[in-house]
């Protein structure tokens, strides 16, 4: 990589630090509903996707199956799916740089690289494994260090993680509803997810509400 | 194998097939506009019924406890357009005081 811009930097820096210490939130989170140190570790560093990491272990806390948290996990992974979409050709790599860059490919990378768009196509590049790697090294360093923080605590209610997971959520979900439809979307799911929790097994009341969003989706 | 483990499993993998997977498409695939809609509207109905079940439901039965004091102080954080790990916290140290002290 030669030449950074000083811009390009100072963002993938700056996203990659704040982001990277979610990681926090997220191993203590895991550890709190029921996942193992090295499992927990094993999902920053191989799932690498915040959403769908708290996705599968609050389905798994709740009470869920592994297909139930698989499935939410997946569903939600799938933006990353068109993430590589956007960044291949602008990427332009083969064999094994193409699977280093699937791995990183992440809200947060494609983000800044398409925040560096007014500086051309290289400013793009560099934002993007600048920002892949460095949220990669953080997230992966914070989620250890929370992981073994949760452990040390006992009870995990008194230390208030089972209120982190869910506003963990909400923090996610919050700079997403951007309309009237969003907002109508996020509160009909909530109440439907509610609804059905006595009725259907754990997780699957979850996994419905994506059939809700699809059909919006369909009708507009 | 115990259920946590192959979700561990299970969630990496497939979480790697879809970042592989887009790296490998045309990007023409992508273009239809109810596509890009739905793909924008997932997200935001299973992260919402995610906070609705971790907050209000315990072992399959609805419940009103310290949670919802935490997602309160996390409404409140984000309105004050609050950082995440500010979010986060807020709503721990409110659901944790609820708890501990009353």
């Amino acid at each position: 990589m030669s030449r950074i811009e000083s811009t390009t930097l100072r963002d993938s820096l700056s996203v990659s630090i704040t982001v990277g210490a979610y990681g926090t939130a997220f191993g203590a989170a895991a550890v709190a509903n029921g996942f193992s140190l090295l499992q927990t570790c094993l999902l920053s560093l191989l799932t690498f996707s915040g959403a769908s990491q708290f996705a599968v272990i609050g389905v798994l806390g709740a009470g869920g199956g592994a297909l139930s948290g698989i499935a939410t996990a997946s569903l939600l992974g799938i933006r990353n799916g068109v993430y590589g979409v956007i960044m291949a050709p602008r990427l332009k790599v083969k064999g094994f740089k193409r699977i280093v860059a699937a791995q990183i490919t992440i809200d947060e990378s494609t983000a800044v690289a398409l925040g560096q768009e007014v500086r051309g196509e290289k400013a793009m590049r560099q934002g993007f494994w600048l920002t892949g790697f460095g949220v990669f090294l953080f997230w992966n360093l914070f989620t250890a260090a929370g992981a073994l923080g949760a452990q040390a605590m006992g009870d995990i209610r008194a230390w208030g993680l089972d209120s982190a997971v869910p506003a963990a959520f909400l923090g996610l979900v919050w700079p997403r509803l951007k309309t009237n439809r969003d907002r109508a979307l996020a509160v009909g799911c909530m109440i439907f997810a509610l609804a059905m929790t006595p009725i259907l097994p754990a997780g699957l009341p979850i996994i419905a509400t994506a059939f809700i969003a699809v059909a919006v989706g369909l009708r507009k | 194998m115990n259920s946590f483990w192959i979700a561990t499993i299970g969630t990496s993998v497939i979480a790697f097939a879809l970042k592989y997977a887009g790296h490998n498409v045309p990007e023409r695939i992508f273009a239809h506009p109810k596509v890009q809609s739905i793909n924008a509207l997932i997200p935001i109905a299973l992260l919402s019924a995610l906070v609705a079940v971790q907050t209000f439901t315990e072992k399959s039965q609805l419940m009103i406890d310290h949670r919802l004091a935490g997602l309160a102080a996390a409404v409140v954080a984000l309105l004050l357009k609050a950082p995440f790990p500010v979010v986060v916290l807020s709503a721990a140290l409110t659901s944790a005081a609820i708890y501990n002290w009353l």
